[in-house]
């Protein structure tokens, strides 16, 4: 019996699946499916492993949980509330943390997996925002990715609040006004939300709902068709030797990629499991039950809706009147417009961008973020704006801990909200520009070898090395941003696209949006050599042939920044 | 026996009563308090000598803001203080205990601080002593009304989470409040010291009397304080006990942080020998 042939324990059963099935086609040529090989492709998996986990783990606690606002008096074993009325719900939570064996851990392993599934979307989509991965053919899969990532934020919500503690009371209380301060509307969806007037009896089971059972399905059908997506769309791959628009280049799915990506699975639940082992998480019994009465100091929602309560705690006490109905701006303000501009804005950057750039071509291979300076300074300055409001929702602590005023911090948070932004798209775009003149360097001067030579007029030198085979090929990778045409021909008329007042700006901003980079060349071309480093330019151009790839070597426009 | 009676229910008997009472009063009270209105603090809080030995070290340690007299002072350039008539014994042994006074550095709010050398349990108790006498106020609960084993948790609990945590947060951990003064975190503070901020209300405190909350609520106020906070924490490390601040910092900073790692540990490869 040779190696090569199936035994016939496999073959046998394998053979009447396939029979039956049929799939042995569809796996035999989508087992070798290639993967390119970049630790930052992985993020993504992050969030899909936690909503793995998410989904057994919260599977574990329905078991146990009763989403019910009755009222019932604990008896359970924690000693500091026992005797005290409370809702099922919160009862039942206890019961989940210290009467059932190993809930405490599942609790915390949930909980844990839950704010690593938003943190590892936003990393994913970080990723893909500044390669440009979202560039045609993948924008919808982007705004898929935006539609996840929205309805995470409110399983979020609906999940946290349902132990009916005081601290997630708080957070209801927040979404009672936000749902509130909608004209005209508002007052309507508080009433159908909370069954009559705040708190009622029915928000919890109602919440239960929607956490278990509505978002989760949604969830579970964008991510399948998110992932079926990538799957026929293929890959992106970052820019190296051998690497076109038309293959991808990496290890095959199985065995390679599946022994990868199996094996990130283990590494996610096992970050989650130390997590939930040796970090408490959402303390519900220190909280106590929840009594619209009563409010902590310190009371933030989970990190994910901190932008939220920042921009919140940052607003300025604004109420207008407007056709007798009052308008509570200070509410409605920072709950709609913070998430507008960032959810919003995430779903029609591919649109803005390619309107910008007029850029209606494929892209498979991704960019360097240096490489699209104001595309990576758009992402900070987002970033920036983001980031301000999230640690703003935590100004009571900052307050607390570092002995500064609390009116300070708010002061200071209402400049910077916009000062931020502009700081670090600025900053942003000087770094971009300084790294896309380190590449030029190396590919002119090469690399530093370490070997100092002594030339006979006693001149000492370094030698510089060109550069290795593959840093050359990704640093070549590098591709001009296109722009619109818009110069005006000869008779001084502008082409159609840069017409009238929109198509004049069009014009400016795909200027501005591909400008630098037509400065900054990555060509072979270099001009002029200083004597003292002739050996080093000797060696130089020893990697001529490849820098000189694809790109004008003779070009007049071109200017060197080499010296 | 007979006359006794008799004499008992004479109609002018009550008023002799009340007139031997009322100079026995006289005489024990001309003898008790041979420097006058002191005598009420000294029966108070300890014995009289506390009271001239409270009153150095007041005029060493604290008159320079509090008045020679502890009738207060105030300047523009700092160094002014309240009147301490009338705030009582609690209140000092509260400030001066947990090193809140004497005030080093005045800013918008008196830290806890070291004690000075000079602070002990006697220089506390004639200090006290001293003030009480300036005007009467709380005095010092006794060991028995602040024992957190004679209080029941849970309806402490019930009361600390309506009337404490909107500053000192659920479990004591403190928080933030206006113009740089701030809730401190209840932690350190002694049973004692917790029942003398209820009833002086220092600083930004307001003040719960036995009317508001009465004496056995108090103590079960702080049994339930006790309990919680030499509770180990069930899950784990309690990541200071702030909420979700913290947890958020953790997931980032060791959960995404430990996944990343891992991500470039799997795709690592050693550049490769090209052989063709």
């Amino acid at each position: 019996m040779s190696l090569d042939s199936t035994p016939k324990a496999i073959a046998g059963p394998a053979n009447f699946v396939d029979e039956r099935i049929g799939a042995g086609n569809f796996l035999k040529r989508n087992l070798r499916k290639v993967f390119p090989d970049h630790w930052s492709f992985l993020l993504g998996e992050i969030a899909l492993y936690s909503f793995v986990i998410l989904l057994l783990t919260g599977t574990f606690l329905t078991f146990f949980f009763k989403p019910s606002m009755g009222e019932v008096v604990y008896n359970g074993s924690y000693e500091p509330l026992v005797g005290v009325r409370m809702s099922e719900a919160y009862a039942s939570s206890l019961n989940i943390s210290f009467d059932i064996r190993g809930g405490l851990l599942i609790r915390q392993i949930h909980h844990w997996a839950a704010l690593l599934f938003v943190a590892g979307m936003m990393v994913h989509m970080l990723r893909v925002f500044f390669t440009g991965a979202y560039r045609k053919p993948r924008e919808l899969n982007w705004i898929i990715g935006v539609l996840l990532l929205t309805l995470a934020l409110l399983e979020g919500l609906t999940g946290y609040s349902l132990p009916d503690d005081l601290l997630s009371g708080a957070g209801l209380r927040i979404t009672e006004g936000v749902a509130m301060s909608i004209p005209l509307v508002g007052t309507y969806i508080t009433f159908f939300l909370f069954g009559g007037e705040y708190p009622g009896h029915d928000v919890i089971s109602r919440f239960y709902s929607i956490h278990i059972l509505l978002i989760p399905g949604i969830l579970l059908a964008l991510i399948s068709a998110h992932l079926i997506l990538m799957w026929v769309q293929k890959h992106t791959q970052m820019p190296g030797k051998g690497r076109t628009e038309q293959n991808v280049v990496g290890a095959p799915f199985y065995p390679s990629f599946m022994a990868k990506s199996g094996a990130y699975f283990l590494f996610t639940f096992g970050v989650l499991a130390l997590l939930g082992t040796f970090a408490q998480i959402n303390p519900i019994w220190l909280f106590g039950p929840y009594t619209p009465a009563d409010i902590s100091a310190g009371s933030q929602p989970d990190f994910y809706m901190g932008f939220l309560e920042g921009a919140l705690r940052l607003m300025p006490a604004w109420e207008i009147n407007f056709l007798g109905h009052t308008l509570a701006l200070s509410v409605l303000i920072p709950a709609l417009v913070p998430m507008g501009i960032i959810m919003t804005g995430l779903a029609l950057y591919p649109f803005a961008e390619q309107w910008i750039t007029g850029d209606r071509s494929e892209h498979h291979v991704a960019d360097r973020p240096r490489n699209n300076p104001h595309r990576t300074s758009i992402g900070l300055a987002a970033i920036a704006f983001y980031g301000i409001l999230w640690l703003l929702g935590a100004n009571d602590w900052i307050s607390a801990k570092f002995h500064i005023s609390l009116y300070t911090t708010t002061v200071v948070g209402r400049w910077a909200i916009f000062i931020g932004p502009a700081i670090a798209y600025f900053v942003t775009y000087r770094i971009c520009i300084g790294l896309q003149r380190g590449d030029q360097e190396v590919l002119h001067h090469g690399v530093e070898s370490g070997v100092i030579k002594r030339l006979p007029n006693g001149e000492y030198i370094e030698v510089h090395v060109p550069p290795a085979e593959d840093i050359a090929a990704h640093v070549l990778g590098k591709k001009r941003i296109p722009a619109i045409e818009a110069a005006p021909d000869g008779e001084g008329i502008p082409p159609k696209g840069a017409r009238g007042p929109l198509g004049r700006l069009r014009a400016r901003l795909s200027q501005t949006y591909s400008a630098d980079t037509d400065a900054i060349s990555l060509d072979g071309h270099h001009d002029g050599a200083d004597g003292h480093h002739a050996d080093g330019h000797h060696a130089v151009n020893g990697a001529a042939p490849h820098a000189g790839v694809g790109a004008g070597a003779d070009k007049e426009s071109t200017r060197s920044i080499g010296h | 026996m007979n006359s006794i009676t008799a004499r008992r229910r004479h109609p002018l008997a009550r008023y002799a009563v009340l007139i031997l009472a009322l100079s026995l009063l006289g005489v024990v009270y001309a003898l008790a308090a041979p420097v006058g209105d002191r005598a009420d603090a000294a029966i108070a809080s300890g014995k009289a000598d506390d009271v001239a030995a409270g009153k150095d070290l007041f005029a060493a340690h604290c008159a320079s803001c509090h008045g020679l007299n502890g009738e207060g002072s105030y300047s523009s350039g700092g160094g002014s203080g309240p009147s301490l008539v009338g705030v009582g014994a609690a209140a000092v042994d509260f400030q001066v205990s947990s090193g809140r006074m004497p005030y080093a550095d005045p800013g918008p709010q008196a830290p806890r601080k070291r004690l000075p050398e000079w602070v002990n349990q006697d220089s506390i108790r004639q200090l006290a002593a001293y003030v009480q006498s300036l005007g009467g106020g709380p005095t010092k609960p006794s060991l028995e009304s602040v024992d957190p084993s004679k209080g029941d948790p849970a309806k402490g609990g019930e009361l600390f989470r309506a009337n404490c945590i909107q500053c000192h947060n659920f479990v004591g951990s403190g928080g933030g409040l206006t113009y740089g003064k701030y809730a401190p975190p209840l932690n350190p503070a002694t049973p004692t010291q917790i029942y003398e901020a209820m009833i002086t209300g220092p600083q930004a405190m307001p003040v719960f009397n036995d009317t508001t909350i009465t004496p056995d609520e108090k103590r079960d106020m702080i049994a339930y304080i006790v309990s919680v906070r030499q509770q180990t924490d069930p899950g784990g490390s309690g990541l200071g006990r702030i909420g979700p601040v913290t947890e958020g910092l953790v997931a980032w900073i060791v959960g995404i942080s430990l996944l990343a790692l891992a991500a470039i540990w799997i795709t690592a490869k050693k550049r490769q020998v090209n052989h063709d």
